[in-house]
Formats: C-alpha cells, structure tokens, sequence
C-alpha cells in the first residue's frame, strides 16, 4: 500500500463495505468495516482514493453521516451526473469491495455534545450529512442540548434520512425539523416552497440572543448566503461555521 | 466578493494537511499579510482543482498557502500569511 | 501502488490516442476548468495588454486596439500537467509575433502575468515563430471567463499551466525566474513530450 511522502498523523488505510443503503435515487450510503478506525467527532469527514488498473486515480472527501457512537462507520455519497468517483461509489460499488480512506478530519467544523447550544443547523441536498452526524451523535449522547434543523432540497423525494428525520423530531427532546422544498412539493404540502433566504431563517432559526452556535453545509453558494443572512441576523461570525462542498454538493 | 461555485474551504485541505503535519489544521487561526483579518483555516477560500491547492484570504483574496504535490514532494508555500496559531489542546 | 478498486475505470471516455497523447496524459471530451483562485472579471473598458522590461512599459492595447490586430485562427492539442490532454482544439489570437513586432529589446525570457497575481515564466524562443498567441475566443465562440477569458495566454507546446489565463501582459527579462507554480516545485520549463512536470524531472 501507498504511503504517505511526509510523516504525519495520517495514512491511507482500506475499509470493507458491508452495507449499502439507497436513501433517495440519487443518495447512497456506504456503510463500512475500518480496522483500526480511530474514531471520530460529528462533522468531519474522509478523502476516498479510487485506484484504476492502470495506476489512474481519483479522491474526493466525504463527510461521516455515522455518530461517534456508532459501531460502524457510514458516508453517505450523492452521485452527480459527471462525477466519476461518486458514480463508481453510487452505482458500482459492491458489498465485500474495499475502498481507501484517509481521515477522519477537520476539527473546525465538528460539534460535540460538550461543546453546548442551542444547535442550529442549516442543510442544502448532500450538506445534510455532516450534520446528521451530529444530530446521530446528539440523540445517542442524551445531550440536554436544543436544536434546530432547516433543511432544502429539492423535492420530497430527494429529502435524505427522511424517515429517520421524523423519527427524531417525534421523539422527546427531539430537533425542531422544517423542510423547504425548492423545485417540486408533494400535493397538500404547506411547508416552505423556496430556497433558504433571510426571512426564512428569521422565521426558523434560534435568536441570536440565547448564544446559538451554527452550523451550515452544502453548495458554495448556499453555505455563503445563509452564513450572511445568520450574520445579518445578528449571528457573531464566529459563530457561525461553515463547510462548502463547491458547486453542487458532495 | 463574488461567489465563486468552484472554491470551497479549509475543511477540504484536513486531508492532505493531516499527511504532513501532526497538528490537526482546521481550527488553525491564520492571520492575512494582505488585510490583516484573522480567520481559522476551515473558514479560508480554499480552490482545490488546480495543479495544486490553493488557500486565499477570504476577505481580500490574497494568496495564504499553496499546496503542490509534485511527485514525491509536498511543497508548503507560505504566500502572504503572517502567522499561523496554534492552540494547547485542540 | 495503492489498492487498486475493483471496477473503477475513471473518466477516461476514448481509448488512447498513442502518437498524439505525451507520456502519462489521457484524453477528455470536456475541458475541465482548474482555477488558483476567483475569476477575475475586468471590463473590458479597463482591460489592457502591455508589453514591459524591467524598468519600463514598452507598448500597451486596450481591447479595442488589441481586436483591430491581425488574429489567426489556431487548431491545437493541449495538454494539462493534471494528465488531461485535449485534441484539436480551435481557438483565434494574436500571435506573440505580431505583438512584439517593432518592440527593441535584448530579452532571453519572459514572465507572463496576469489578473489574480498569477505569474508565469517563459523562454522568449518559446512564444516566438507561430508558437504562441494572446488568445480571445475558443472553439468559434469569446472565450469564456472560467476559461480565461477576455483573453489568455496559448502556448500549446509546454503544460497548459504556461498558457496564463486572464494574461495582461508579458515582462521582458534577460534571465528566468520561477512564476507562481514553478516556485512552488512545478518544472521551470514543462515540456509535455519529456514528461517534465515537476522541478527536477
């Protein structure tokens, strides 16, 4: 196996894939087996390394969907129309292949249930999964912590962990959950029909005087207008952490 | 500033940073030779599809840090930042 | 090598082109937009291409003037130190010869520079005799911004990173100097054919 050039804290190590979830038509989660996983915190993410015969190669980070709590180690991977490692990993990718990861890291954007709240979390399509993570961590952790979630997709049917989402808000203690669906609704929905803008997040978001810590995720341009909306809002910059997935997300 | 939909941000380097330095990077503060703004590294533009990655100031655009790999060297470029802080315990 | 991932073919679309493709390149129907930083966009009321030594400016366009000069239409493959190479591309310029003609000067290289910082050192044989253009449109259309546009540097016979995007103009030196890449370790000439990306190669 390939080793790192310069000594650090990291190395590629191979994880085995033994489970696939389809959790929209686009969205796949890749649940795997990593020996000698480290562990690791709610929001941070690994590089896959995709090898061909030939010794071509390609890599793209991922963010953990799993909590820290959980035995096993789950990405969740929308497949874009020309990309050529999430299609391999959406479409190709089989239970018993192994894949290579580097990581778990970041340490700006991670939340940890010591860390307080209240929790606000603002998703646009894939950007939901960093955050699942923490809200994952935050239901197996018990933490006494409030939390908001607004999240946009683009229709229903491309709204990911939909299901369990529910669960979670049903539950006691359980995160405050508004959708907003941009393209298509389902018939009868009353819920917001718009992208994310300043009036929404007045609307859904904590006020910035209980001390709120925010989290933002998904495509470049919508991690930058929420964040200056929450700005706007009165959210201290810092405050307000961001991770930008480029142009279309994941 | 324009959004630029190619760039993303300094979480995207944690990888290749965490290949060559023991410290994780992310919540690194580092401090703009351009503007003088300070910001953690997670927060900084970063534009990775390039011969090589490519942090900037996100207030002023300035060059912070280059990263290219070329064969079986990492170069660190250090561009205009003035200093890096580390601190005790994260 | 690293492991190697069972069915994982990549982006390649076509089967190799062997005499056409340099060592290690693949070919691509796209053309993949690798940028250092934000787009610039000039006006291009604003938009200027000088030519200057070490101590002065020796000739300087504005676009207006720049478009009344005599262009050619250039049929190129290009090939990218990230290992892409594109055939055939088409594009329309002003050739580097056209935009020296009549300017005096003893110069053995050249740095390349352009909006965003972004240097670029060339030897002047290398942009002289129909080998290179400041060029403004690309297959038949303006060249578009996330391309480098209004107008870039073409030099296809080095590693596309010499073919400066967003150029403004062109330093005249009597020695070489690393440009922004090839200070960070990209080879100081980068010539596809002898593979040399990389300081050192």
């Amino acid at each position: 196996m390939a080793r790192a050039a310069v000594r650090g804290r990291l190395n590629w190590s191979l994880g085995e894939v033994v489970d696939l979830i389809d959790e929209t038509p686009r969205v796949r989660s890749i649940v795997l087996d990593v020996p000698e996983w480290i562990g690791h915190r709610a929001g941070q993410h690994v590089d896959v390394r995709l090898t061909a015969e030939d010794g071509y190669q390609a890599q793209r980070s991922y963010s953990i969907a799993s909590a820290p709590e959980d035995r096993r180690l789950a990405l969740t991977v929308e497949g874009l129309p020309d990309g050529e490692v999430s299609s391999y990993l959406v479409g190709e990718l089989r239970t018993g292949d192994r894949i290579e990861l580097r990581g778990p890291v970041g340490g700006y954007f991670v939340w940890e249930a010591d860390m307080g709240g209240p929790l606000l979390l603002v998703a646009g399509g894939s950007g939901i999964v960093p955050l699942m993570s923490m809200l994952r961590h935050r239901n197996a952790s018990g933490a006494a912590v409030g939390a908001k979630l607004l999240y946009s997709s683009r229709s229903w049917e491309d709204v990911i962990y939909r299901d369990e989402l529910e669960r979670l808000a049903s539950a006691t203690n359980g995160p405050e959950v508004v959708h907003t669906l941009t393209r298509s609704q389902p018939p009868g929905w009353n819920g917001y029909a718009r992208r994310v803008d300043g009036q929404m997040l007045a609307e859904t978001a904590w006020p910035a005087s209980g001390e709120p810590s925010a989290f933002v995720c998904g495509p470049t341009p919508f991690v930058e207008s929420v964040a200056a909306a929450l700005v706007l809002l009165g959210y201290p910059t810092t405050t307000v952490k961001t991770e930008r997935f480029g142009p279309t997300g994941g | 500033m324009e959004t630029d939909a190619m760039r993303v941000d300094g979480n995207a380097m944690a990888g290749i940073l965490g290949e060559m330095f023991v410290q994780e990077m992310t919540s690194v503060r580092i401090a703009c030779g351009g503007c003088g703004k300070v910001e953690p590294f997670g927060a900084e533009h970063v534009y990775m599809r390039a011969p090589g990655i490519v942090m900037r100031c996100c207030h002023c655009d300035s060059v912070l840090l280059v990263v290219a790999h070329t064969g079986e060297t990492y170069r660190f470029g250090l561009g205009k930042s003035k200093w890096l802080e580390f601190v005790e315990g994260t | 090598m690293a492991y190697v991932s069972r069915g994982f073919r990549g982006k390649r679309a076509k089967e190799r082109e062997e005499s056409r493709l340099p060592p290690g390149q693949y070919l691509v129907d796209d053309f993949p937009v690798l940028s250092a930083g934000p787009t610039p966009h000039t006006p291009l009321d604003q938009w200027t291409f000088t030519i200057e030594s070490e101590v002065a400016e020796l000739k300087r366009w504005s676009w207006e003037s720049f478009r009344a000069l005599p262009g050619e239409e250039v049929r190129a493959d290009i090939h990218c130190v990230t290992k892409w190479s594109k055939l055939d591309t088409t594009w329309e310029g002003v050739s580097i010869d056209t935009l020296l003609e009549g300017v005096e000067h003893d110069a053995t290289h050249a740095m390349v520079f352009s909006d965003g910082d972004y240097l670029t050192n060339i030897p002047l044989e290398d942009l002289l005799d129909g080998k290179a253009w400041v060029a403004f449109a690309f297959d038949g259309s303006p060249l578009e911004p996330e391309h480098g546009g209004p107008a870039r540097l073409l030099v296809p016979h080095l590693y596309f990173w010499k073919s400066a995007k967003w150029v403004r103009g062109l330093r005249l030196m009597d020695h070489d100097e690393p440009g922004f890449w090839e200070s960070y370790g990209y080879h100081i000439y980068g010539d596809p054919w002898r593979e040399q990306r990389y300081a050192g190669d």
